[in-house]
């Protein structure tokens, strides 16, 4: 299939959220644009299920945190039907005896609510409200460089040179006690940086935890200062650190974004898996898909991770041996599971009103207890003990589950992708876990559980085409980052092979439903490749 | 016997090493791919001799082998290396070399087709992890068979009538760069008319049982033929005349380097010919197209300097004092009765005229400065009809 006049300007592979924002670009600025995606469905990691009758749930990404401003105005994101149905999600960090620790807002933005919970000391009130602000500030930075392709590592061009300069300039203008601030903890771990400045083990587990949900990491590796920093990166409605849900669940977003895609005349199939990208003369020219049909485009981008575009669309055969094995050596090892219940009314959890429970829920008590439940995932157990980020969206959403009735999400650390024995035998004993770990904060949840899910990051991969089950395609690492990002000579978005491009989370800046990344890559499709 | 760790196994020896350590009076070894192999037998000059007027063996044992074996194999080997294997058929033997993704050179060897994807990659230096990452997405099996074959290289004007005297009939007819199977006491033997010395020549190729047997045969057959065991040091003197590059001296090793920037492209050190870029991908090739576009940095030229000293290492100026470039190899040509040199320039340099090499020489507790003008040349120095005469000459 082409487009009356020959062939498309661009075929895009995978029509996950980041695909969709990159064609509906592409189709803003002109191009004719086709997406093929493999599922029945758009969205990719960003959708919405039903895992049981008349229960509705995101079924990988549940809060909405990162979507990139320029994204959602640039692609009119609420006039083509998003709406949240809420935009300033609190956060409790749940403690075993009951005495919680309640935020307004997001967690480290709005001033903790004391109340009858645990009550923060002066001194760690004050202590966070500068590191609150120090983060933001770094947060901010990283903010500004999302929005942008990154230079060369081997910087030859004065673009590139120009690129470089500006990121130094950038961590300069911090002024001298920041950007040493930033230099020192920037590839440091959150648990060295929080005990420096705090002491409650209910509010370091907390934070910790938002520093390592969807890493490889524990409170203790290093590179878990950045992370954080990545999470507190996005902005909802202009507010740093917001934490959103959109209605619907996540589905949503990417049903926007699909709506705006076809308004600038993008053409969406799917169940049409892509069997590999046609490359003729030393050039991407169209995708083959499982069919036998071919799709020829000017160009083609795909929006699965580099891994699969490189290796298994493309072929080694078109690549060069070191580009070969850098992009081998991505490190895409999924820990998180997703744990889905659909409930028959609102579980009682001890010492919390119902009306508290619209807020994200932390299993996270101490710094301790998440960096024990990381400890056997690095040996490929899961943990016995696991750490939760639990929504219940269906108390600000009641499209989600019938009337008077629930769904709860929650992400379980840790689960890692490579279990010793394999997830088949170990599925059942670690929802046992899960369920005794609840049931200890809200004794009558299991009796309220008409139907579950429990994702694993093989589940995960299989659903989503995540690699290892990954969230962001490949670890969000300091080696694995920006103009590394997927791999050097990739980083620009566009692949050593002419007329081939990537735009998923594998993508600087990452994943998370930011979309950035689709933006970005768009603008190099629309350039031709050459460095901005 | 009590067979010594490996960690103290300061040397390996090489098939032959009963033969050459008996041979070997001067005591002179070096250590190559871990073998021991010696500098010098005798005398440099007289085995320098035996090898442009008679014959000589020199043991290439140590040199990397690799088994490259499956139905991918000739489309693998298109994609290691720069050349069209296309056209390199059973029976023959290929030049070649393979880049980094960069097309800066990582090695030069030669590639022996003995079958339908069944072919032999002989370097100098080991690439085996390289090779392995070339090969995904391929079905081919990579095998270091070094320590499996033994070798030696016969070279010589009079090397096709020693292989006659020992009875292989029709040796004459092998091609240059051709290779054929042989029998020798109950041993297979493979027999290439290929070599490092610029002039008619073979190497024999035999499991290590043979070794010694294969050598006291070639010995006994040059008898008559004026064979001589062939020290490194000479066969060096050879192979700059024949104006052959060598790893690590003409060029580094690009996968075993840390500087990118002293690595050179086939370009930039004369091999242009051997990059294909008809063919379709292969490792480099995006970036040698640019390099193809741009132009090269450095250029490996042959110099004829003036006087007899040896420009070993010089700085080549041009004109009054600006330095273009430096002396890779050095040579006084005994048999050309030329001062040459293998050297690396900086393009654009000025070809006609105002080279010269600054030649240092110490003489009796004293540096004596030469500056010797230098032209460029064809770096073939020594490049005799009867290398490539066939069927091969008896003198």
């Amino acid at each position: 299939m082409t487009p009356a006049g020959g062939a498309y300007d661009a075929v895009i592979i995978g029509g996950g959220h980041n695909g969709l924002v990159c064609a509906a670009m592409l189709g803003r600025s002109g191009k004719r644009v086709v997406i093929v995606e493999a599922a029945s469905k758009l969205g990719g990691a960003a959708t919405s299920g039903e895992f049981a009758p008349g229960f509705t749930v995101s079924s990988c990404a549940h809060i909405l945190n990162q979507l990139h401003p320029k994204v959602s105005r640039a692609l009119d994101l609420s006039r083509h039907g998003l709406k949240l149905s809420t935009a300033r999600m609190g956060t409790i960090a749940l403690a075993p005896g009951g005495r919680h620790l309640t935020f307004e807002g997001a967690l480290m933005v709005n001033e903790a609510v004391n109340g009858a919970g645990e009550v923060l000391s002066q001194r760690d009130l004050s202590s966070l409200s500068r590191l609150r602000r120090r983060l933001l500030r770094f947060a901010g930075l990283l903010h500004d460089f999302q929005a942008t392709v990154p230079p060369r590592l081997d910087a030859t061009s004065w673009r590139d040179g120009l690129g470089l300069a500006r990121l130094g300039w950038a961590v300069r203008r911090l002024g001298r006690d920041d950007m040493r601030e930033l230099l020192r903890i920037a590839g440091s771990n959150i648990a060295d940086v929080l005990n420096d400045e705090l002491d409650s083990d209910l509010l370091k587990g907390a934070i910790g935890l938002d520093a390592v949900l969807g890493t490889g990491l524990g409170p203790r590796s290093p590179n878990s200062v950045f992370t954080l920093l990545y999470r507190l990166s996005g902005r909802v409605g202009g507010v740093p650190g917001a934490l959103a849900l959109p209605e619907g669940g996540m589905g949503a977003v990417t049903d926007a974004m699909a709506a705006a895609a076809k308004a600038n005349r993008v053409d969406i199939r799917t169940a049409c898996p892509v069997k590999s990208i046609v490359v003729e003369e030393d050039r991407a020219v169209g995708v083959e898909l499982e069919s036998g049909e071919v799709i020829r485009a000017h160009a083609v981008v795909s929006n699965a991770d580099a891994k699969t575009t490189c290796l298994d669309l493309l072929g080694a055969r078109h690549l060069d041996t070191g580009f070969v094995r850098r992009v081998k050596g991505i490190r895409a090892r999924g820990t998180a599971a997703k744990l889905h219940l659909a409930l028959d009314g609102l579980p009682r959890f001890s010492g919390l009103e119902a009306r508290d429970l619209g807020r994200r829920l932390l299993i996270a008590p101490s710094l301790d207890y998440v960096e024990l439940a990381f400890n056997p995932c690095k040996y490929g157990e899961y943990s016995p003990a696991p750490a939760m980020e639990i929504t219940i969206p269906s108390i600000h959403d009641t499209s989600l589950a019938p009337p008077g009735k629930h769904v709860l999400s929650a992400v379980v650390q840790y689960a890692p992708y490579d279990l010793k024995g394999g997830w088949q035998a170990a599925k059942d004993g670690f929802m046992d876990r899960i369920m005794d770990i609840l049931s200890a904060y809200a004794p009558d949840l299991a009796d309220r559980v008409v139907a579950r899910e429990l994702l694993t990051p093989e589940d995960l991969e299989q659903r989503h085409r995540l690699p290892g089950g990954h969230w962001h395609h490949g670890e969000l690492a300091l080696d694995q980052l920006y103009m590394m990002r997927p791999v050097a000579g990739a980083a620009q978005y566009a692949a050593p092979v002419p007329g081939l491009y990537l735009c998923g989370a594998g993508s600087h800046p990452g994943g998370g439903v930011m979309g950035a990344a689709g933006m970005n890559a768009a603008a190099q499709v629309i350039k031709g490749g050459k460095q901005s | 016997m009590i067979q010594p760790q490996p960690y103290e196994v300061q040397v390996l020896e090489t098939p032959f090493h009963s033969r050459t350590a008996e041979l070997c009076k001067t005591n002179e070894w070096s250590t190559w791919s871990g073998y021991t192999t010696p500098d010098v037998y005798t005398n440099m000059e007289l085995e320098y001799f035996a090898a442009r007027n008679t014959a000589t063996l020199f043991d290439i044992s140590p040199m990397t082998k690799y088994a490259i074996t499956g139905p991918d194999a000739g489309r693998y080997l298109d994609r290691l290396l720069t050349r069209d294997m296309a056209k390199v058929n059973p029976g023959r033997v290929a030049y070649g070399l393979w880049c980094n993704d960069a097309g800066m050179v990582i090695d030069d060897g030669t590639v022996f087709c003995l079958g339908e994807n069944d072919y032999r990659l002989c370097s100098q230096e080991r690439h085996l992890p390289w090779l392995l990452d070339s090969a995904i997405g391929y079905e081919v099996a990579i095998e270091d068979i070094t320590a499996g074959i033994a070798a030696v290289s016969l070279q010589g004007p009079t090397s096709c009538a020693v292989l006659k005297a020992m009875g292989f009939v029709g040796i004459e007819e092998l091609k240059p760069y051709a290779h054929a199977e042989f029998q020798l006491g109950g041993h297979p033997l493979m027999i290439s008319r290929t070599g490092f010395t610029g002039d008619l020549g073979y190497e024999l190729w035999i499991e290590p049982a043979g070794a010694g047997e294969l050598w006291d045969r070639l010995m006994e057959g040059g008898r008559l033929h004026g064979i001589r065991p062939l020290g490194s040091k000479a066969l060096d003197m050879t192979r700059i005349e024949a104006g052959f590059i060598q790893a690590g001296v003409e060029f580094f090793p690009g996968d075993l380097s840390t500087r990118p920037d002293r690595l050179r492209s086939p370009f930039e050190i004369g091999m242009g010919w051997l990059v294909d870029f008809e063919k379709g991908h292969f490792i480099g090739r995006r970036a040698l197209l640019r390099e193809k576009q741009t132009g090269s940095r450095h250029a490996l030229v042959g110099l004829d300097i003036a006087g007899n000293k040896p420009a070993h290492h010089s700085f080549i100026f041009q004109g009054r004092n600006k330095e273009v470039g430096i002396v890779t190899s050095a040579l006084w040509s005994p048999t050309c009765k030329r001062n040459i040199a293998l050297a690396s320039l900086r393009t654009p340099y000025d070809k006609a005229h105002g080279l010269w090499a600054d030649v240092y020489v110490h003489r009796e507790q004293k540096w004596e400065r030469i500056k010797a003008p230098c032209r460029v040349v064809d770096k073939q120095f020594f490049n005799p009809p009867r290398r490539w005469a066939t069927p091969a000459g008896d003198r």
